[in-house]
């Protein structure tokens, strides 16, 4: 073939590889959705959404996109191609963060003014239960299993173990002080959790709910009261851990058979949430105060750029 | 024929300067103590822990430890720059400059050969140094290393031009000592080497422009860059400036016949 055909040809392979990916990060004081493409490292568009959204998720085809807009008092259901407004579900008061069932069907919701989760049925779109949980209720997840889902109550420093076919809580367990965020291993067999004041991460066996391992972070140099973990993302084969550390500005790399710190990657400021690249050789994260996102290559483990994104960005969803 | 013979004068000169180099054990340690206690000690110390704004040519947020590290081949290329002229000076007043000088070749070419020989030990310590850092943790991308090469000489034929020059001015080695505090400390201090133009800019708008038009400046950035696989035009282009104007001048000042060796008397030295 001729070479310069064969550059061509390339050229458009890797043009449709870098498409493949997109990051859609809220941004919580522009009210908007910032569009990325990481490959590129470049914010592609920004689209306005609604008051104040934080959480977002997409759906398992990834088609939809669900933005809690936080002030407006319900979810808004985005159409991921053409990124226009599909539909609403009723999440009740300043939703900030929920979670979707693994079938894709429901929808569970921390309301943190009224100490409960609020359960969505998305395909008719209505709320059809509520569960009483402890004060202010936080992260929110559900087990790939679809056996639990787990909601932290900052206040009550309790997580609450919701069986998914009664919708009643099964069991509770105490964890340091304020738990922020919630995340199952792939296999549903751990459960961890960040405590954002006590700068900890607590890993617990999901079958006898019992803590397996507390993990405090600290960082040479930087004082224990700018440690505060937030957004946990652990890999498919559970190899690595890797959990955000709001103002210490770092993402703490956790060996997750050893339970080890094995390095500290430094992104922007006051980093939340994470969220990996589908073949999971990327993570993102969104840097709240620098306003930016960074890409950490997992293969070298090197933050590789930092994209300014828009004003507080706070959640993110890759869509493949 | 004639060609071999600049040739051999050239191997001649690098190669005394290299075993000189090698002989000198103290004297490599000692070049790579220097930057390596700036790195380990004042750095860590500087921390800046929560990370330095993003800046080109990083794309990223960054550790004081990887801000300073550009600015510290810097320092062992201007070091190494300084010394080499000294021993030029060890060597005027030794008698062997004279034996260089009655060698039947021009005396720009013997200059520049005794450039190039200063030059090529302060590039072997860079990368011993940016070996020792890679180590510390401070890794750049791996063509990064290769790219540095050209700035690296470049820098280092600058700063020994600049140093050849000062040579030139000196007749004493004792009078060196005040030269490298005059040179030295404000051409290390008002440049990039240790903060970031912005961060100079707001402590002093007479400081930030005096680090701007400072060739050690420059020549830092240039490396800065170099190592990240990007290319600074502008630090290029100021820096191979800086280089012909001190080189043109100490060539200058090495004639018998026009330079400052009339002034000092020391026309037949």
């Amino acid at each position: 073939m001729h070479p310069i055909k064969m550059a061509g040809m390339a050229a458009v392979l890797l043009a449709t590889a870098a498409q493949a990916e997109t990051v859609f990060v809220t941004l919580e004081k522009d009210n908007a959705i910032a569009v990325l493409d990481p490959v590129e490292g470049k914010l592609v568009k920004t689209v306005p959404v609604g008051q104040r959204p934080r959480g977002i998720a997409i759906s398992k085809d990834g088609k939809t996109l669900f933005v809690a807009t936080s002030d407006d008092n319900l979810i808004r259901m985005i159409d991921s191609e053409t990124l226009k407004e599909i539909g609403k579900l009723p999440s009740g008061e300043d939703p900030e963060t929920f979670a979707l069932s693994p079938d894709g069907k429901f929808m569970y919701v921390s309301n943190e003014d009224d100490a409960e989760v609020t359960v969505i049925d998305i395909a008719v779109k209505k709320a059809v239960a509520k569960v009483k949980v402890g004060v202010e209720p936080e992260g929110i997840t559900v087990s790939p299993d679809n056996k639990w889902t787990i909601s932290a109550s900052e206040t009550t420093n309790m997580l609450h173990w919701i069986d998914t076919n009664t919708r009643q809580i099964a069991d509770n367990t105490l964890v340091d002080p304020r738990p922020r965020a919630v995340t199952f291993t792939d296999d549903s067999q751990q459960l961890w959790a960040t405590s954002e004041m006590a700068g900890t991460l607590t890993i617990i066996d999901a079958a006898s709910k019992q803590i397996v391992q507390n993990i405090k972070l600290d960082v040479p140099g930087v004082s224990s009261d700018q440690i505060q973990p937030v957004g946990i993302a652990i890999d498919k084969e559970r190899r690595y851990g890797y959990v955000a550390m709001g103002p210490a500005n770092r993402v703490a790399v956790i060996n997750a058979q050893t339970y080890k710190v094995e390095k500290f990657l430094l992104v922007g400021q006051r980093v939340w949430n994470l969220a990996f690249s589908p073949d999971q050789k990327r993570l993102y994260t969104t840097n709240g105060v620098s306003n930016d996102v960074s890409i950490i290559d997992l293969e070298s483990l090197k933050v590789t750029k930092s994209v300014a994104v828009g004003r507080y960005p706070w959640g993110v969803a890759v869509k493949p | 024929m004639r060609l071999l013979h600049y040739w051999r004068a050239t191997i001649g000169i690098v190669g005394r300067e290299l075993l000189r180099f090698l002989h000198q054990r103290e004297r490599f340690v000692s070049a790579l103590v220097r930057p390596l206690v700036w790195l380990f000690v004042f750095a860590a110390g500087f921390r800046a822990a929560l990370g330095i704004a993003i800046a080109p040519p990083y794309e990223t947020y960054i550790l004081y430890e990887v801000y300073i590290t550009p600015g510290l081949l810097g320092m062992i290329l201007l070091f190494n720059g300084m010394q080499s002229s000294l021993s030029m000076v060890y060597d005027r007043e030794m008698g062997s400059m004279r034996m260089l000088m009655v060698c039947p070749l021009p005396r720009w070419f013997l200059l520049c050969s005794k450039l190039i020989a200063g030059t090529a030990v302060g590039v072997l310590q860079s990368y011993a140094f940016l070996g020792i850092a890679w180590l510390y943790d401070i890794q750049a991308p791996l063509m990064g290393y290769v790219w540095i090469l050209p700035a690296l000489v470049l820098a280092g034929m600058m700063l020994g031009a600049l140093g050849l020059l000062l040579s030139s001015f000196i007749k004493q080695l004792e009078n060196f000592a005040g030269v490298m505090n005059f040179v030295i400390f404000p051409l290390f201090f008002m440049s990039t080497a240790l903060y970031p133009l912005w961060k100079i800019k707001e402590s002093s708008e007479i400081l930030h422009t005096l680090a701007q038009y400072n060739p050690f400046s420059q020549a830092v950035e240039l490396i800065r860059f170099a190592l990240y696989e990007q290319f600074n035009q502008q630090a290029l282009l100021f820096t191979v400036a800086a280089f012909l104007l001190f080189m043109g001048a100490a060539i200058l000042g090495y004639n018998p016949s026009k330079g400052m060796m009339v002034k000092k008397g020391g026309g037949g030295d």
